[in-house]
């Protein structure tokens, strides 16, 4: 048996370490307490798009524990606790998700800043990114404005349905898997054909998402229309980081976790029960803040041009 | 035959797509920040060599193909089939033009072939990577002419014609790369 050896070279061993220090000197220059929340919890998150994994426990009568898909909740009930800015790297758990760019288990950084706005937050995701890979500048590009920019597509006209939505991708793709609602028609037109087309375009922030996919970003209006207060950053057209200005109003932040849940049922997939603490917490109040959670592995991966995240993690998902 | 999900889609699982027996190439899993997670799969379709690049859905299945690869020795043909033999069952496969293909010109008798079954028929031939022909036509060695850069066209007892360098002569035996269909070098004296 060899694969008891890394999958990563001690090169890239040595890179992991001293970006991790990289960044903690980053969040310490700037007064960002470094926290650590559970690995294994009682709630997790209702999104469709992310399987999860469930632990059992040896009493029976206990319900299934779940390996935190990133850090978000707990540390939204320490900001609720007063403890100020914050930031985190956390091992974080998506089960099925394994590629040249997805690891099952993967090192997210997730840091919040009060009273910041997704604007000022992208700004700090852009230098703390510059520094890491050596790269300065950046853009932003609205979710609508890159859309009609590479697609010639507005995805939040009205005639633009899922039927539409479908003959774009068709037309653009040939083939496209049966049963995609207009969300997931979206999501496939931004990996198959927008990443690919600003993979030259340095540092990108994608942001001002519609509706359907504001997750937990409060809305905002921008030029009469409402959107999600969030952000993508991509590099290299690859996704590097994903940031809100936050939700902080308790209703609608039920509502929206109801809505996925609601996303789950019509995909025919089992709903998730809502976490209580994290509502009891926005209920106490979530300061006014913005966060965001980085993919390390993958930061990481292009600082020292590694093809697959395999290369830069000690013993990948096979080894592990 | 069982079904595969995404996930189980490594490199050269066969597997059913529009009917057409395919193999697996290449699986890259793309998610997009929060939302739908899918596969681009790329796939060689084993009737007309054919790639095809498909995008799924992930956690969709397809269902597996039976095809098989053994390795038989070239018998004979009749024109219509080529037949090859199981050396240790002496059973008989006989593969249709199609199958064949363009391995037909590296078609000689007692060489082990490749050949891939689907439903227990013969779908593709595969050739070994080296060959040995015997030259049946060729010009006598042009002296002194570089004008064509030291090579003439020889064809083999195949059928087939490659180019040799000058110095080859009619009745020699050489060594051929069938992926590329040039020459090696003579054949080592057996």
């Amino acid at each position: 048996m060899s694969d008891w050896r890394p999958s990563a070279s001690q090169e890239r061993l040595a890179a992991r370490a001293a970006l991790t220090q990289q960044i903690r000197h980053f969040f310490h220059t700037r007064d960002v307490m470094e926290v650590e929340t559970p690995l294994l919890c009682q709630g997790t998150v209702p999104d469709p798009g992310i399987e999860i994994f469930s632990v059992p426990m040896q009493d029976a009568d206990s319900p299934d524990r779940y390996l935190q898909t990133s850090p978000e909740f707990a540390m939204k009930r320490l900001l609720a606790s007063g403890s100020g800015d914050i930031f985190q790297i956390a091992k974080a758990f998506r089960q099925e998700e394994q590629g040249r760019h997805h690891n099952p288990e993967f090192t997210l950084l997730e840091w919040y800043r009060l009273g910041w706005d997704h604007v000022a937050l992208m700004s700090e995701v852009a230098s703390l990114v510059g520094d890491a890979l050596g790269c300065d500048g950046w853009q932003i590009w609205p979710y609508r404005a890159l859309f009609i920019e590479i697609l010639g597509v507005d995805p939040f006209a009205e005639e633009v349905d899922a039927i539409f939505l479908l003959g774009v991708a068709q037309a653009k793709l040939g083939s496209v898997p049966d049963g995609l609602d207009r969300d997931a028609l979206l999501d496939m037109l931004m990996s198959h054909c927008i990443e690919p087309a600003i993979r030259d375009w340095g540092i990108v922030f994608v942001t001002d998402f519609p509706l359907s996919q504001a997750a937990l970003a409060r809305t905002i209006e921008v030029a009469n229309t409402a959107v999600a207060a969030r952000f993508e950053c991509y590099v290299a057209g690859r996704e590097l980081a994903n940031g809100y200005w936050e939700q902080s109003d308790p209703v609608a932040l039920a509502t929206q976790l109801d809505a996925e849940n609601g996303r789950r049922r019509q995909r025919g997939l089992p709903e998730r029960p809502v976490d209580e603490r994290l509502l009891a917490a926005q209920r106490q109040g979530l300061p006014d803040c913005a966060g965001v959670a980085l993919g390390i592995d993958r930061l990481l991966a292009m600082q020292v041009s590694a093809d697959a995240l395999t290369e830069v993690i000690s013993f990948d998902w096979t080894r592990a | 035959m069982a079904n595969f999900s995404t996930n189980e889609f490594k490199p050269g699982l066969k597997v059913m797509l529009d009917s057409e027996p395919c193999s697996i190439l290449e699986n890259e899993f793309v998610k997009p920040g929060k939302g739908q997670a899918f596969n681009r799969v790329k796939l060689r379709n084993l009737k007309s060599g054919r790639v095809w690049e498909r995008t799924f859905k992930s956690g969709d299945t397809l269902e597996g193909a039976d095809v098989m690869d053994i390795d038989l020795e070239y018998s004979y043909t009749d024109g219509e089939f080529w037949y090859f033999m199981d050396p240790s069952s002496y059973e008989q496969y006989g593969a249709d033009r199609d199958a064949v293909g363009e391995s037909e010109k590296w078609l000689k008798e007692q060489e082990r072939y490749e050949i891939t079954l689907y439903n227990g028929s013969p779908l593709a031939v595969t050739p070994p990577n080296f060959i040995e022909l015997e030259i049946t036509e060729t010009d006598p060695g042009l002296k002194g002419d570089t004008a064509q850069g030291g090579s003439k066209p020889a064809t083999l007892a195949t059928g087939a014609v490659v180019r040799v360098p000058l110095f080859i002569t009619e009745g020699e035996v050489i060594r051929i790369d069938t992926r590329t269909g040039e020459y090696v070098s003579r054949a080592s004296k057996s």
